[in-house]
C-alpha cells in the first residue's frame, strides 16, 4: 500500500493546526455556525441528531494494521467504543465532542489518516475495488491512479467550493466492484494497443434523482487523466447549477445539457490544458508507484491439504463458499470479513474487534485491510493454507457470518437512529431481516441477493441499485417503505423498478420474505440468481405476491 | 472592509462606481456592462481602469481588454460560491492577466490561501478582524499537492528535487 512520507505528514500536521484554530474560533464565537459549517464539513465533521459525527477518510479503502489500531483507539477514547464503516469506504464516529475533535484528528494524523474532504462541496475520497491488487480479473492495480487523484484533489484550490459534492470511483477489473456507473465520475481502466487508459463516465449518481453515468470518452490515455478531470471539474464549477441544492450535482448539469454537449465543453477545456503541468509522464507516475509497498507473495500451490481437509467441515465450507474469493497469485485468497452479524447494525465494528482484526491482519494478511463499499472488511492477501485457522479466529470475534453477497449482507444507511436528514429508521429493518433470514443453509440456498436500505430519498443506502431496494418514507408520522426490484450497481448498472405503494413498517420484513419465496418457487434452477429471475420474469409475479396477504 | 494587497493593508486607490453615477477623477472600477458599452471612452480617460466581473459571465469575453485593464475584481457573493476560483485561474493562466486580481464579497480568512493559489493578489476582507491574520492564513501550509499558476512547488516536484540531491 501507499506509504506516507515527511511531506504527507507535514501536510496533515498543518491541517490539524488549522482546524484546531478554527474550532477555537467557533468556541469563542469569532466564527458563526454558518461560517464554521463548511470548514468543519471539509474536515469530515457533521452535526447529527445527537452529536457531532466525524467521518474519517480511508483513501480508496486501504488501511494497514497500525491505522486500524489508531481507529480503535479513537473509538475507545473519544467515542463509545465502536465505529461505522460506510459505503464510501470510510469510517464514521458518531459520538465525538467538538472540543475533542482536534485531538482525535491529531492522533489519526500520526498514522497518516484524516477527515479531509469526506464531506462538503468538494472532491470526496476516490473509491475503488476492495479487491484491488489482488483480484484475478483486474488489468492493473487501480489504487495507483486513485492515489494520483487523491494527491491532485487534496485541498484543490479551485474545486473546494463546488456547486455540490463530487465523487470519483475507479475500477480496473472486469467485474465492477466499485459501482463506477453511479458516481459523478466513473473511471474504468482499459488497455488499448498495449497502452493504459480509461473509459470516462460522467453524471451517474443516486440520491433523489438517480442517473446511470454516461460514457463521454471511450479511451483517455493515462497521461491525460488529471488534465481531463480538471477540465470536467472546471466545466462543472463554472456551469453547474447553484440555485437549488437538489439540482446542483453534475448529473443534473449533464442531464440538462445532454451528455454530448457536456462532453464537447469538457473537450474544449481539456484541449487548452492537456499539455500543461498536469500531464502525467512516466516519471510522475512512477514517483507515485514507487511509494507503494506491496507484499511479496511467496510462490505457493492452489488447494493445499490444510484447505482441502477443512472443506470437509460444513460450517467452514459454507463460509469459504461466500467469503473467500480467488486471488491472482496461486495459493492465495481474498477474504471478506462480514460486518453483518445476525441482529447487528450493518457496518458497525467495535474497538475490540478492530484491534483483533488488526492483529489477525498482521498474522495472516501482510498487515493489510480493505474497506469494501458493501460495508464489510477485506483481507486482500491470505495464504490458502491459513484459511482454516483464520476462519476460527474471525468467527471467535463475530466477523465470520457466512453471508457475504447473500440476502443478509445488507447495505444500509444509518437512518433516523443517527442522521438528521432521515425520514425513517433503516438499521432496525436490516436487523429484523438478518433475524428473519438467520438460517445459514437457507440463505446459501437463496444465493446471491443484494438488499439495500435507505432511510430517506437521499439514498445513502443505495436502494436504487439493490436487487431488492427498500426506501423509507414518512406518512402521517408513521414509517412506510417502498420496494424496488432489479437494481444493479455493476458494469451493467440499472436502477430498480418500484413495485407499488409503500408498505407499513410492521409488514416490510414479511413482504421481503414473500419476494424471496416467490423467487425460490419461480427460479428455473438454483443456478438462476434472484436478479436473473427478476430480469427474466419482470416485476409482475413478484409484485402480486409482495402485497398478497400471508 | 479592509483591502489587503501583497500581505499588507492598503488604502484603496480605486473607486467603484455605480452604472448611473458620474466617473471620478482617479482610478475607477466599473461594471462589466458599463465597460463593454463604453470601452473606448473609458480607456481614453488615461486613468487606471478596473472592472467588476460577475461570476456567471465567461471571462473569455474579457480577454481582448485585459492588456488595458489595471484591475479585475471577481465576486464571491457567498463564500460557498466558488465560481470565481475558476475565473481567476483562467485569467491568470490562460489569458495571461498580470494586473491586480481582487477578491470581493464574502471574503473570509479561511479562503485566502486558496484564493492566492488561484491567482488573486488582493482581498477585500469582509471582516475587519481578519486583516491582522492575513499573513498567517497565507502561510498556514507549506505542502501543496497540485500545480496551479501560482508558482508554488508541488509536493511531487519537491520530492523529485530532494531525490535528485540525494542521488
Amino acid at each position: 500500500m501507499y506509504v506516507h512520507d515527511a511531506f504527507d505528514r507535514t501536510f496533515l500536521q498543518e491541517r490539524v493546526a488549522e482546524f484546531r484554530d478554527q474550532v477555537a474560533r467557533r468556541l469563542s464565537g469569532a466564527l458563526t455556525e454558518e461560517e464554521f459549517k463548511p470548514l468543519r464539513l471539509m474536515n469530515g465533521v457533521y452535526l447529527q441528531l445527537h452529536a457531532y459525527m466525524l467521518r474519517v477518510c480511508i483513501p480508496y479503502g486501504t488501511l494497514n494494521s497500525t491505522q486500524l489500531k489508531a481507529l480503535a483507539r479513537v473509538a475507545r477514547r473519544y467515542d463509545r467504543g465502536y465505529g461505522h464503516f460506510t459505503t464510501r469506504q470510510n469510517i464514521q464516529f458518531n459520538w465525538i465532542k467538538l472540543a475533542e475533535l482536534p485531538d482525535a484528528m491529531a492522533e489519526l494524523a500520526e498514522v497518516g489518516i484524516h477527515g479531509i474532504q469526506t464531506s462538503g462541496n468538494c472532491i470526496r475520497n476516490t473509491t475503488t475495488d476492495a479487491f484491488a491488487g489482488a483480484a484475478r480479473d483486474e488489468i492493473e492495480d487501480p489504487r495507483l491512479y486513485a492515489e494520483v487523484i487523491r494527491q491532485w484533489s487534496t485541498l484543490h484550490p479551485e474545486f473546494t467550493y463546488l456547486p455540490r459534492k463530487f465523487k470519483i470511483a475507479i475500477t480496473a477489473a472486469k467485474h465492477d466492484r466499485a459501482a463506477t456507473r453511479v458516481h459523478d465520475v466513473g473511471l474504468r481502466l482499459r488497455q488499448r494497443d498495449g497502452h493504459t487508459g480509461f473509459e470516462v463516465m460522467v453524471g451517474g449518481g443516486l440520491g433523489r434523482t438517480p442517473f446511470i453515468g454516461q460514457t463521454i470518452r471511450d479511451f483517455l490515455p493515462k497521461e491525460d487523466l488529471l488534465s481531463y478531470l480538471e477540465a470536467i471539474l472546471r466545466t462543472y464549477n463554472l456551469g453547474g447549477r447553484r440555485d437549488n441544492i437538489y439540482k446542483a450535482r453534475v448529473k443534473i448539469q449533464v442531464h440538462e445539457m445532454g451528455p454530448e454537449a457536456f462532453a464537447e465543453k469538457v473537450e474544449a477545456e481539456w484541449q487548452a490544458i492537456r499539455d500543461g503541468a498536469l500531464r502525467l509522464d512516466e516519471t510522475a507516475i512512477s514517483a507515485i508507484a514507487d511509494r507503494f509497498v506491496n507484499p511479496d507473495l511467496p510462490p505457493l500451490a492452489d488447494h493445499p491439504p490444510e484447505l482441502t481437509a477443512a472443506l470437509a467441515e460444513p460450517a467452514f465450507a459454507r463460509w469459504h463458499a461466500n467469503s473467500v474469493a480467488p486471488h491472482k497469485a496461486a495459493g492465495h485468497a481474498i477474504v471478506t470479513l462480514s460486518l453483518k452479524p445476525v441482529g447487528g447494525p450493518p457496518g458497525d465494528c467495535t474497538a475490540d474487534q478492530m484491534d483483533a482484526i488488526a492483529d489477525l491482519a498482521d498474522r495472516y494478511a501482510y498487515g493489510e485491510i480493505r474497506v469494501a463499499h458493501e460495508q464489510n472488511l477485506v483481507f486482500p492477501h491470505v495464504r490458502q493454507k491459513d484459511l482454516p485457522a483464520l476462519w476460527k479466529a474471525l468467527d471467535a470475534i463475530g466477523v465470520a457470518t457466512p453471508n457475504v453477497g447473500l440476502v443478509t449482507d445488507i447495505i444500509s444507511c444509518p437512518g433516523l437512529d443517527y442522521c438528521s436528514l432521515a425520514n425513517t429508521r433503516s438499521i432496525p429493518i436490516a436487523q429484523k431481516l438478518t433475524e428473519r433470514f438467520a438460517d445459514d443453509a437457507r440463505i446459501a440456498d437463496i444465493g446471491r441477493l443484494h438488499v439495500n436500505i435507505s432511510g430517506c430519498i437521499n439514498a445513502c443506502g443505495h436502494h436504487h441499485i439493490g436487487h431488492i431496494g427498500i426506501l423509507g418514507v414518512e406518512k402521517k408520522d408513521e414509517e412506510f417503505f417502498q420496494i424496488t426490484l432489479g437494481g444493479k450497481g455493476n458494469s451493467k448498472a440499472r436502477l430498480g423498478e418500484l413495485i407499488g405503494p409503500a408498505i407499513p413498517e410492521s409488514e416490510i420484513v414479511d413482504a421481503v420474505e414473500r419476494l424471496v419465496e416467490t423467487y425460490l418457487e419461480l427460479r428455473t434452477s438454483p443456478q438462476e440468481t434472484f436478479i436473473a429471475a427478476v430480469e427474466r420474469l419482470g416485476i409482475e409475479p413478484f409484485k402480486e405476491r409482495a402485497y398478497a396477504p400471508r | 472592509m479592509p483591502l489587503v494587497k501583497s500581505g499588507t493593508i492598503i488604502a484603496d486607490p480605486f473607486t467603484a462606481v455605480a452604472d448611473d453615477a458620474p466617473l471620478p477623477d482617479g482610478p475607477t472600477i466599473v461594471s462589466a456592462a458599463r465597460l463593454l458599452a463604453n470601452k473606448e471612452a473609458l480607456f481614453a480617460r488615461n486613468v487606471a481602469l478596473g472592472v467588476a466581473w460577475p461570476n456567471n459571465r465567461d471571462v473569455a469575453e474579457l480577454e481582448p481588454l485585459l492588456p488595458r485593464l489595471a484591475l479585475v475584481a471577481l465576486a464571491f457573493p457567498k463564500f460557498r460560491d466558488g465560481r470565481a476560483f475558476s475565473q481567476a485561474r483562467l485569467l491568470r493562466e490562460r489569458y495571461g492577466f498580470t494586473g491586480e486580481l481582487r477578491a470581493t464579497g464574502n471574503v473570509l480568512r479561511d479562503q485566502l490561501l486558496m484564493m492566492a493559489r488561484a491567482g488573486f493578489d488582493a482581498f477585500e476582507l469582509e471582516k475587519a478582524a481578519d486583516a491582522g491574520t492575513v499573513h498567517r492564513a497565507l502561510t498556514s501550509y507549506s505542502i501543496f499537492y497540485q500545480p496551479t499558476g501560482d508558482g508554488r512547488r508541488t509536493a511531487a516536484e519537491t520530492r523529485r528535487a530532494a531525490k535528485g540531491r540525494l542521488a
